[in-house]
């Protein structure tokens, strides 16, 4: 079928990232526009996740088994098939790489990290997307079918779940891996040490910069982010003095997050980090200095010392019954 | 081993950028040009790698006139050829435009291993470096924080949500460089003097072999329509008042204004 909208969805060990549901309910939206159908391509067991998929809009499933060797050469075999219009892929390591392959190997253009997509006629596609460090907006048109579209986690909302709706499940097996692929193999997946919320889905999160001064700091902004259930972040600053992993890195050569709620503790809030956050829907700066930057950006700024904001903060928060269960 | 590394010119990132007046384009006066950040990594790396492994270091650049600064700093940094593609020609291209000259000249060239930086900071799209391989029919690996070589084979450390992955394949192999790979050196004074004088080998459409299709705009899959400026945020409650009253206000704001909690 010509014409239609292709997600890719994306899978950690089994399990379906959030991304992947915000895709397919952005996807329903741009079908509606243009009168067509939303199909998924997915690279792992999809039956535990397809009444999910399908309550969001999804019409139809392939559940490519066995891709995960070669998911470029899965979703270049699908996307000859179907012939879309548009292209879905979350803008992930996963995401962003096999949409760049992808482009490559279909000749279509591809739009990196849009922050918006809307279509007032079918067909039409308006793209836009952060560049020079998040200081421009582009709108993007692209002249090539398919479009390809990458999109970073809470970028889209998720729209309302219809359990009445079901998507068909067609399973097939992967194709043979395209030369470039086959000769790349995965040695080994080295999982974090513990098991934390990743900064860019979290609907909160709490930052550190260089004001925390240290590692031991970053464990009383768990104890806040608990409280919270909110990720822990950090600036570039704390990345580079080794006190936080680079996963956890918000800022432009870190991730670039969109949280209800983020709370900055002794970041100064250089342009570099900005442009990772700002995107954020309430921003809260602690900070002892009252020239710092970021209180001209925050939505709530308390002027103090990190470690005597933060333990109250703390408690004030329990004391307000805020993550009692 | 001979590496061959893709440098782009953009500008800094503590820049102001500002869109001209109908959106068309940014203004560029007064902006001060650098090599890309990731770019930077890349060469460091392939210098190392040269430095331990022994072979020799091509830095290529796509740009204008102005890019040639930033070809002479990858030789400041040790490259011991630089190869700067300009032609009005190129102007416009996307990143598609810009894989498919890269490709082009990299073609015909001798090489064990290809390096590129993960994305460029000023149009942030990620996309050369894995597209160049697939153009040349070469595996990649994206996003590289660690790399080791071994018995003709690359094993390279890579980012992903799922976890690190550690990856390896064959060579000739394109990799691109994430922060965290390396810290590049400084040039030394005496090295930028030395980079002055160097020859530059400087090649045009016709020399790279592409056709006016292919570049530029019209070799372009994708078209920016408008640049504006972002909405400004800010205007925001900076608490004053002692510690154990401004956390119970912030709660309070936050509940009941911003209803975020």
């Amino acid at each position: 079928m010509a014409g239609e909208i292709l997600v890719v969805a994306e899978f950690t060990h089994g399990a379906l990232r959030p991304v992947s549901l915000e895709l397919v309910s952005e996807a329903r939206r741009l079908a509606n526009a243009y009168g067509t159908s939303v199909a998924v391509a997915a690279l792992d067991d999809a039956e535990p996740h397809a009444a999910a998929i399908g309550s969001y809009g999804a019409d139809r499933i392939y559940a490519i088994t066995d891709a995960n060797r070669a998911p470029v050469s899965a979703v270049e075999s699908l996307a000859r098939e179907l012939e879309p219009e548009v292209i879905l892929a979350p803008a992930t390591a996963f995401g962003a790489d096999l949409a760049a392959a992808l482009g490559a190997r279909l000749g279509a253009g591809v739009v990196a990290n849009c922050v918006s997509l809307s279509a007032d006629a079918p067909g039409a596609l308006v793209q836009r997307r952060p560049m020079y460090a998040g200081k421009v907006i582009a709108t993007v048109e692209t002249k090539t079918r398919p479009r390809i579209v990458t999109a970073r986690p809470r970028v889209f909302s998720l729209g309302e779940a219809d359990a009445a709706r079901t998507a068909e499940v067609i399973t097939r097996p992967a194709p043979e891996a395209s030369p470039t692929e086959a000769v790349v193999e995965l040695v080994e997946l080295l999982k974090a040490e513990r098991e934390e919320l990743d900064v860019a889905e979290a609907e909160v999160v709490v930052s550190g910069g260089r004001g925390l001064g240290g590692p031991e700091a970053f464990s009383m902004l768990r104890e806040l982010a608990s409280l919270l259930n909110a990720a822990v972040g950090a600036s570039r600053a704390a990345v580079d003095a080794g006190w936080m992993p680079h996963a956890h890195q918000v800022g432009q050569t870190g991730k670039t997050v969109s949280p209800r709620l983020y709370v900055a503790c002794g970041i100064s809030g250089a342009i570099q980090h900005l442009v990772g956050m700002s995107s954020s829907q309430v921003i809260v700066a602690i900070n002892k200095d009252t020239e710092a930057p970021i209180f001209t950006k925050c939505d709530y700024g308390i002027v103090g010392d990190v470690f005597q904001v933060v333990p109250a903060l703390v408690e004030e928060l329990k004391r307000a019954g805020v993550g009692a269960d | 081993m001979n590496i061959i590394v893709c440098v782009k010119q953009v500008p800094d990132t503590a820049a102001e950028i500002v869109p001209t007046a109908d959106g068309a384009a940014i203004q560029t006066q007064d902006i001060p040009w650098v090599m890309n950040p990731y770019d930077e990594y890349a060469l460091e790396e392939a210098l190392r790698i040269k430095e331990r492994e022994g072979g020799s270091v091509t830095a290529i650049c796509m740009g204008p006139e102005r890019a040639l600064s930033t070809v002479r700093t990858a030789a400041a940094m040790g490259a011991d050829n630089i190869v700067h593609l300009s032609d009005a020609a190129f102007e416009g291209s996307d990143a598609h435009a810009t894989a498919a000259v890269l490709a082009a000249a990299i073609k015909g060239m001798e090489y064990d291993l290809i390096w590129c930086g993960k994305m460029a900071v000023d149009d942030a799209c990620g996309y050369v470096g894995t597209a160049l391989a697939e153009l040349l029919g070469l595996p990649h690996i994206a996003a590289a924080v660690k790399v080791e070589l071994a018995d003709g084979k690359v094993t390279a450390h890579r980012e992903t949500e799922a976890g690190t992955a550690v990856l390896r394949c064959p060579l000739p192999a394109v990799l691109t460089a994430e922060k965290g790979l390396n810290e590049p050196r400084y040039p030394k004074a005496i090295d930028i003097m030395k980079a002055k004088r160097k020859e530059v080998q400087t090649k045009d459409a016709a020399a790279v072999g592409v056709s006016a299709e292919a570049v530029g705009a019209a070799g372009s899959a994708t078209r920016v329509v408008k640049l504006e400026r972002p909405p400004e945020r800010g205007g925001g409650t900076v608490i004053e008042a002692p510690v154990g009253e401004a956390v119970a206000r912030l709660v309070r704001a936050l509940r009941e204004e911003a209803k975020v909690l």
